[in-house]
């Protein structure tokens, strides 16, 4: 498990919790915890936080969760998407907290310092989508 | 001669060129000819999921705009990647007038798309058009005692509206595997995640995933397994291979038109690979060459 992310002196914007639901198409109050999305997902081993912790921050309105790792970690494959109980499409939310990320300037991933090794071209295409503005 | 117009995808065009090779014998075959779009560009490869993106469905729209404007209703694909992001790019854009409208405003040099446009995996095809049985009459190497395991991963079955299956217990492969005389031996990382484009920011996380995806089908007792999509197939084959230690237990990968081709005798096109399918092929009887 990769170090927890620590959240002291949070601000909390119910703004901010209706800002990725309105980019995501998602809400994210729907969701009760149980923790299913992240029992299954494959990379959470390497993520800061889990998908459902990411969910939690999004419904507190807490925006230290741009600055959480997992959501550049998660690789859209919606295991949790076609688990979650209460159909919340948690890709979707994933991908709101990037774009919002993206959008006030963080870029995780410098596309000239991906090794320039024979690649596939899906790999490239699809890591400068989602980690790129 | 039955035809279906064809969109090949960049990774098929390029380092997936034994997919495509594999894929149009066997459908040879079977009595189907794959007919090249005329001009065709990047389906983005990732869907895009913010609901305000509509930049990223031009891809997909131009594809499907040609498509219809060739006069045809059917769209086939072998890249499960492409499969996912061009058809759910169809529902999303016809899904609400208003985003077809704007889309189709800025691709003011094509024809406007209207809509109805079906994409269609080849899994598919072979399943509810070519069917299993005329598979099985058309066999001329059974993979008797081959023992594959079949690697669905994402986008072939998730989301399930959009998906060629059941996104958690498919059977699409096993079912056509049993057909081709094969035994299938499912996995229970099959529909796991094998890093996908995360490989280029995070090669050891796509390592780790793909080393649990081949030690969870060697357990199964699986000789190889089968992909169908590019950005998999370089997962399980590169990065498995690169792990640390990977070399004694490695198991290998193919296309599943490989797989096809081998059993209907057409040309499997099998490449040099990181991890060589050969010998586990020619212990069960099913010698292949690599082309040079
Ligand atoms: S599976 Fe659904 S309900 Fe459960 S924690 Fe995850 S998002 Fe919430
Ligand atoms: S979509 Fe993202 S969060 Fe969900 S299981 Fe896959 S990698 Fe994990």
């Amino acid at each position: 498990m990769a170090e927890q992310l620590r959240l002291a002196k949070a601000v909390l914007s119910v703004q901010f919790a209706r800002r990725v639901e309105e980019l995501s198409g998602q809400s994210p109050y729907r969701c009760y915890q149980c923790g299913k999305c992240g029992a299954g997902c494959p990379f959470a081993d390497s993520m800061d936080l889990l998908p459902n912790q990411v969910l939690r921050l999004v419904q507190l309105g807490d925006e230290k969760v741009l600055e959480a790792g997992a959501p550049w970690s998660c690789a859209s494959c919606l295991a949790c998407e076609v688990r979650c109980p209460r159909g919340v499409d948690i890709a979707k939310v994933m991908e709101a907290v990037r774009l919002l990320a993206l959008r006030k300037g963080r870029s995780p991933v410098a596309l000239g310092k991906v090794p320039g090794e024979r690649l596939p071209q899906i790999a490239v295409v699809g890591i400068s989508r989602k980690m790129t503005p | 001669m039955n035809s279906i117009l064809y969109y090949p995808g960049c990774g098929v065009a390029d380092q997936a060129r034994s997919m495509e090779t594999a894929a149009r014998g066997a459908l040879g075959a079977l009595g189907w000819e794959m007919e090249e779009m005329e001009r065709w560009n990047c389906c983005g490869t990732v869907y895009s999921l913010a609901t305000d993106d509509l930049m990223r469905h031009v891809g997909p729209a131009r594809i499907l705009a040609r498509v219809q404007d060739a006069g045809h209703e059917h769209l086939l694909t072998l890249c499960s990647m492409c499969y996912s992001t061009l058809k759910r790019s169809e529902r999303f854009l016809t899904e609400e007038r208003d985003r077809l409208d704007r889309v189709n405003a800025f691709l003011d040099d094509e024809p406007d798309y209207t809509g109805g446009v079906r994409v269609v995996h080849l899994l598919e095809l072979v399943r509810d058009e070519i069917g299993y049985e005329a598979v099985e009459e058309a066999v001329q190497r059974p993979l008797s005692g081959l023992k594959v395991s079949p690697y669905y991963g994402c986008t072939l079955t998730r989301p399930r509206a959009v998906g060629v299956d059941d996104p958690e217990r498919p059977r699409v492969l096993e079912d056509l595997l049993l057909a081709l005389g094969a035994e299938p031996v499912s996995s229970p990382q099959g529909v796991e995640c094998c890093g996908a484009y995360l490989t280029a920011s995070a090669p050891e996380v796509a390592r780790r995933r793909a080393g649990a995806i081949a030690r969870a089908a060697a357990r199964g007792g699986a000789d190889l397994m089968v992909t169908s999509c590019p950005l998999c197939q370089y997962n399980l084959d590169t990065r498995q291979g690169e792990a640390p230690g990977a070399s004694a237990h490695a198991v290998p990968s193919l296309y599943f038109t490989q797989l096809l081709a081998l059993a209907l005798g057409a040309d499997p096109a099998v490449d040099e690979q990181v991890i060589d399918p050969r010998p586990v092929l020619a212990a069960r009887g099913l010698a292949v060459e690599v082309k040079a």
